[in-house]
């Protein structure tokens, strides 16, 4: 692909691009990370251990646990989101940003405003009860404000691109912003109680009401935690890899189907329910059909590696991205599969459902996270190279493991939950208690806080590994995928 | 039409894909609010009593729905283990739904009237010492706490205006209504009882003198699931 180089070029007059609103959101983004994670490993630990809800009412798990979904993926993901969106939209337009210091820097700002209005709400008990909507009217208006400003930023630096096409991960990240703010806004619908107070009531009822918040949660996943970091994909692991996009053409389909099918998938969250039949088989085809898109982004991002598989051995950076794209493709699979309506007969409401967001959230959307940090904080902060790779391969496996523990503690207590509840004795009465299969979830309940721990070990070690390269330090340490008594690497390449 | 002029002209790549997204919700959000069918016809449905209401509220503020679901499905084993399936009627009422996604504890769409008050208040403020292997978090603050109930009143203007229709008539009497549903002596219980049927009287927490957070939530949770009078309900209402 011979525009590859015009695109991934510098600016045509030689100027700097804005960096340092690039270098807070990737600070930020680190911070949100570790407290996310951290609030993960608690409330995973109160489910296996009880008694860890302490007597005051700010910390038990039905505040805590907002305060988990709302950091991981707004705070940490949508910090990588801005930060990598403002990052690779002046390189792949050759401009820099819209609006200049001053509007980036009310976006970034403004956007840490809302995180922590919401998480402070949470827990002093401000929470107006829709799940990955939690926040209030005051907190929904202010990011509203926020959002308006950031796709000012990027669809004004699109606008004044010097490249005459618009780079691939940019249609994703416009898509994004734009979807987002049509979801959010019609999701959060609300009339205060009063303009002093923080109590409002959302203006749809009952089975309304679970129809958009369930086309706004799917899709919170579908463009938040999908569109949006494909974009993230599409521009980093081309640059990483050194290698152009595999297929353009397959960008072109998979773009449009993946984002006028995932918007119906909403009504799988609400199979068997007081929703009409006939919402919840539109909303399980079309949750099918979604296999097909998803995969064409999986393969595309996997098959840029063709001619370059062997970067794998020498760059764990590389290594995150990929596996990531994998994770991408089983997650996707899963989702359609777990959308028939037979299968999610017995997934819904267990912790089979929780596993599989994990699959997604902790394998695709963090690890794809990971490795753009990895890529962005040694040119951000002008070093040579990471402080270490051996480093970031220590992170890789110990996160890696910590994934495949905590899904796999999941599906097992996900599914024998569900068969539990649903099993009946010789007598045709019901075998279990539902107390008893509380208690069967233990071990597992033990199991998932350890893969977090490990999850979130793995995460420390990068903030360490990103701190010492931000100031400099190089490790030293033998070049990385290198045998001992081998040759030297690049010797033999 | 080719591709091109949609990767060279970011008004019409916005454009493009905000129709793309658009389409949809569209067909599966607005036939909801113009098929007549989309919400039973049943007998017994009415907005929640103000004690009620504010046992909502804390149930919303502590995240309850993040553990309890408030929808039976119509499988042998759920309807024999919590009921009769849910209607879209019985939470028609509801700004917001708390059907909830996920059941680390048990459905409570029926769960009034299963459990006594003295079990509730017991099982609210120590899970575990009624049922050892509960995960539950304990809230003993709310039976510490006075209800704030001053702006009661209000919270059910800002409901009619979202169409609950509570009348003028209810909304003059939220506070009265509030103590007499938590004190029989408190308050006239018989003229709550007309507006709002089978409204659960008595005293809650077992402390008649104080209405407290904890009288408002067992309020909530002892009329969950027994207002639709399923004896003049047939399941072909239900087909949709």
């Amino acid at each position: 692909m011979s525009s590859a180089t015009a695109i991934f070029g510098a600016r045509p007059d030689g100027a700097p691009y804005d960096e340092d609103v690039v270098r807070k959101f990737v600070i930020a983004a680190t911070f949100w990370g570790i407290v996310g994670f951290l609030m993960g490993v608690v409330i995973a630990l109160q489910l296996a251990y009880p008694a860890l809800n302490p007597p005051l009412e700010w910390f038990t798990f039905g505040r805590l646990r907002p305060v988990h979904t709302s950091a991981v993926i707004f705070a940490f993901g949508g910090n990588v989101l801005l930060g990598t969106s403002f990052y690779s939209v002046q390189r792949t337009c050759r401009a820099s940003l819209f609006g200049g210091r001053a509007l980036a820097n009310f976006v970034f700002w403004g956007y840490q405003i809302f995180i922590v209005l919401a998480a402070s709400g949470y827990v002093l008990g401000i929470n107006q009860g829709k799940e990955y909507a939690e926040p209030e009217w005051y907190t929904d208006l202010w990011i509203t404000v926020v959002w308006v400003a950031y796709l000012v930023v990027f669809a004004g630096t699109l606008f004044k691109r010097r490249e005459p096409h618009i780079y691939v991960s940019n249609w994703f990240y416009l898509s994004f912003i734009l979807t987002i703010a049509m979801l959010h806004i019609v999701n959060n619908l609300a009339v205060p109680v009063s303009w002093t107070g923080a109590k409002s009531y959302v203006v749809w009822a009952g089975v309304q009401d679970a129809m958009t918040q369930w086309w706004y949660g799917h899709n919170a996943v579908g463009f938040f935690l999908t569109a949006g970091f494909l974009g993230l994909m599409y521009y980093f692991v081309p640059k990483q890899a050194e290698r152009p996009i595999y297929s353009y053409r397959l960008s072109i389909v998979h773009f449009w189907a993946l984002i006028f099918l995932y918007i119906w998938a909403g009504p799988h969250h609400l199979h068997y329910t007081s929703l009409p039949d006939w919402a919840q088989t539109l909303g399980m085809t079309f949750s099918v059909m979604l296999w097909m898109p998803s995969w064409g982004g999986m393969i595309n991002g996997i098959m840029t590696l063709s001619g370059a598989w062997h970067k794998l051995r020498t760059d764990p950076v590389l290594r995150f991205l990929v596996v990531s794209v994998g994770f991408y493709g089983m997650s996707t699979f899963e989702g359609p599969m777990m959308s028939i309506k037979a299968v999610n007969s017995l997934s819904h409401y267990t912790d089979w459902t929780i596993g599989h967001v994990h699959s997604g959230a902790l394998g695709w959307v963090a690890f794809v996270s990971f490795g753009a940090l990895y890529f962005l904080v040694p040119r951000l902060w002008k070093r040579e190279r990471l402080y270490s790779l051996r480093l970031v391969s220590h992170h890789f496996w110990i996160s890696t493991i910590g994934i495949v523990v905590y899904i796999t503690a999941m599906w097992i207590s996900g599914i024998m939950q569900g068969l539990m509840w649903r099993s009946y004795d010789h007598f045709g009465f019901l075998q279990y208690s539902f107390i008893e299969t509380v208690e069967a979830m233990h071990p597992y309940y033990a199991i998932r806080a350890f893969g977090g721990i490990l999850f979130l070990a793995g995460s420390l070690i990068m903030v360490y590994n990103l701190w010492k390269t931000a100031r400099g330090e190089l490790r030293s340490e033998a070049a990385f995928g290198e045998l001992p008594g081998a040759a030297p690497a690049g010797a033999g390449e | 039409m080719n591709h091109r002029s949609l990767e060279r002209n970011v008004v019409l790549l916005a454009i493009a894909i905000l129709i793309t997204v658009s389409i949809g919700g569209l067909v599966q959000l607005v036939p909801l609010y113009t098929m007549e069918v989309t919400i039973e016809k049943v007998d017994g449905m009415r907005p929640y009593t103000p004690l009620e209401l504010a046992g909502r509220d804390i149930f919303v503020r502590e995240g309850c729905y993040l553990c309890h679901s408030q929808q039976i499905r119509p499988f042998r084993d759920e309807v024999e283990r919590y009921g009769h399936y849910s209607l879209a009627a019985e939470s028609m009422y509801d700004h917001p739904f708390q059907w909830g996604s996920k059941r680390t504890g048990p459905d409570l769409a029926r769960v009034g009237g299963k459990y006594s008050n003295e079990w509730h208040v017991a099982h609210l403020a120590a899970p575990r010492e009624l049922v050892p292997e509960s995960v539950m978090p304990g809230y003993p603050f709310l039976a510490k706490r006075d209800l704030d109930f001053a702006d009661v009143a209000e919270d059910m203007k800002t409901l009619r205006i979202v169409g609950v229709p509570y009348s003028d008539e209810q909304i003059a009497n939220a506070a009265a209504d509030v103590k007499a549903q938590a004190n029989r002596d408190a308050g006239d219980a018989d003229a709550l009882l007309k507006r709002y049927p089978k409204a659960v009287v008595g005293d809650f927490d077992g402390d008649p003198q104080r209405v407290t957070e904890m009288d408002a939530l067992v309020a909530y949770l002892q009329m969950l699931g027994t207002l639709v009078d399923f004896t003049a309900f047939k399941p072909e209402y239900g087909r949709r």
